[in-house]
């Protein structure tokens, strides 16, 4: 899964300091669950996302593992409050020990 | 369409067979190991934690699914009909205000989605919901 | 054994107790999408024409509504990087030629039509730059950059009314289609129209059955987790009455969806469109 793996992320690009804003984040993954079988009858080995972790100015917002039971493409949604202007990073962990992370930059006024 | 006797005769049938395969409730053995070894065998209190779920899943591939717990520090979800009950864990960060997060999960069959919080005291919340998952006429 | 059609039927149909089409709108960025129209005149007793939309459960519905929870869109950023890539013998790109892919607006909505007395769909013009323009190997009718990419060209018609001709030379054509539409094959002996026109808005054992509108394709499948192609879903439709697949990209398809884009008239165009 390292070539064309697409990471979607959704923030406001600005914000007033204390408002709660939404985030949702997407990641193209298989989510290959290890429970299936290829025609040959041969179990598909598990290759899944493990770990999201999203946080803004080096403090965390959320932290999630991830089991096989997470569906192909892993969605999710969440709230962030901020104080200041700054950085959000988001961070993906695959089982091949890839590492994905994307940055988006919010303006807090 | 309008209602002919041989429909309604068809709807009897039906409905008898799609009950007649989908009675049987989910054996949550597994389940329940999966959460006493989450929570050390602590007792569980009912409360605290919201788990927003359809009641009917049109197709178990993508269910969407919501936890809201203020006051928890993290919630774990689970799923006793799948054959891993596991299916995430969030952990709550000093910037999320609500405790909120919503995702998409994978149901092999009709069964329970359960949320397990734990709180900042150390104390274990839970909330359940059944999903029934449909099997498609030509969407399966 | 061979069953009569009707036995079949009153087997697997179930009514719903009220039909599922009859509530809500399609709105996407404020925009307001047709999903219910009056039939067009070509239509035998058939009033209204709803989008397969209007026949998913709320929260398949709402996969729709917001292009960022919408999965397809995953997919249409894998097409917009293809678009840029270089590919074959004469070192061009979609864009080396076409600079803005805005330009296609519009033309999902008149295909498939006749082109120097052939009936082409949107792969075969993508084939055709490919393999004369590009110097490419041709992709796959229902391969996984095939599907990205007529996600990203019909994605520019989104909203606009589905509008194809089926007069002058794309008459035989679509009396083609139209005998297919109608004509029983398989072990089950069943025709397109015994489900989609006769028996839409009901339950066909746990899922309600649309009119069969093709104007949301390519569309993300809940049940495969990718962008499903027009003829690629008519080979499903065609395995479940136990009937052998037409071949994508053939003939029989391609008048096929002319027909079944006929019955859309007027439909707005929801590519990339989400169902179960």
């Amino acid at each position: 899964m390292a070539s064309g793996v697409k990471r979607r992320v959704k923030v406001p690009k600005k914000a007033k300091a204390g408002d709660t804003i939404t985030i949702k984040t997407l990641i193209s993954h298989k989510m290959e669950s290890g429970q299936r079988k290829d025609k040959d009858g041969n179990v598909i080995p598990r290759s899944i996302i493990n770990r999201f972790v999203a946080d803004f100015n080096g403090q965390n917002i959320i932290d999630v593992t991830l089991e096989p039971a997470i569906s192909t493409n892993p969605y999710f949604q969440f709230e962030a409050i901020v104080a200041e202007s700054g950085e959000f990073k988001f961070t993906w962990y695959d089982d091949d020990g890839s590492v994905y992370d994307t940055v988006k930059k919010i303006e807090v006024s | 369409m309008k209602l002919t006797r041989r429909k309604v005769l068809a709807i009897g049938t039906g409905s008898l067979a799609y009950f007649s395969l989908c009675g049987l409730p989910a054996f949550a053995s597994l389940a329940d190991d999966a959460v006493a070894e989450l929570t050390g065998g602590a007792e569980i209190e009912e409360g605290g934690v919201t788990l927003t779920a359809p009641e009917i899943a049109e197709n178990g591939n993508t269910v969407p699914i919501a936890v809201s717990a203020p006051g928890a520090v993290s919630v774990t979800i689970f799923a006793d009909g799948n054959p891993v009950p596991n299916v995430a864990t969030f952990k709550f960060g000093p910037l999320n205000p609500s405790h909120m997060a919503s995702t998409r999960i994978r149901l092999a069959k009709t069964q329970n989605v359960i949320a397990i919080a734990q709180m900042e005291d150390g104390s274990f919340r839970k909330a359940q919901s059944n999903v029934k998952v449909t099997i498609g006429g030509c969407g399966g | 054994m061979k069953l009569k059609p009707i036995a079949v039927l009153a087997a697997l149909f179930t009514a719903a107790g009220a039909y599922a089409q009859d509530s809500n709108t399609l709105a996407i960025d404020g925009e307001t999408f047709v999903t219910e129209t009056a039939a067009p005149a070509h239509m035998e007793n058939v009033d209204t024409i709803y989008s397969g939309w209007r026949f998913r459960s709320t929260e398949t519905q709402a996969l729709e509504l917001d292009d960022f929870d919408n999965p397809a869109f995953v997919f249409v950023d894998l097409g917009l990087d293809l678009w840029d890539q270089v590919d074959g013998s004469e070192g061009k790109s979609c864009s080396s030629c076409h600079e803005n892919v805005e330009d296609f607006a519009g033309l999902r909505a008149q295909l498939p039509r006749v082109e120097n007395g052939e009936l082409v769909d949107l792969e075969d013009l993508i084939n055709e730059c490919r393999t004369e323009r590009m110097g490419a190997e041709p992709w796959k009718w229902s391969g996984g950059d095939m599907t990205a990419m007529t996600a990203v060209i019909g994605l520019q018609s989104r909203g606009m009314p589905m509008n194809v001709k089926i007069d002058g030379e794309a008459a035989p054509f679509w009396e083609m289609g139209k005998e297919l539409y109608y004509t029983p094959v398989g072990q089950l002996d069943m025709a397109c129209s015994n489900c989609h026109k006769d028996n839409y808005g009901v339950m066909i054992r746990a899922d309600h059955l649309s009119q069969g509108q093709t104007n949301g394709f390519p569309t993300y499948r809940l049940k495969n987790a990718k962008l499903n192609s027009i003829h690629g879903r008519f080979k499903g439709c065609m395995r479940n009455i136990r009937a052998k697949p037409f071949k994508e990209g053939g003939p029989e398809f391609k008048t096929l969806e002319l027909y079944l884009a006929s019955q859309g008239q007027g439909l707005s165009v929801e590519t990339p469109s989400v169902r179960n």
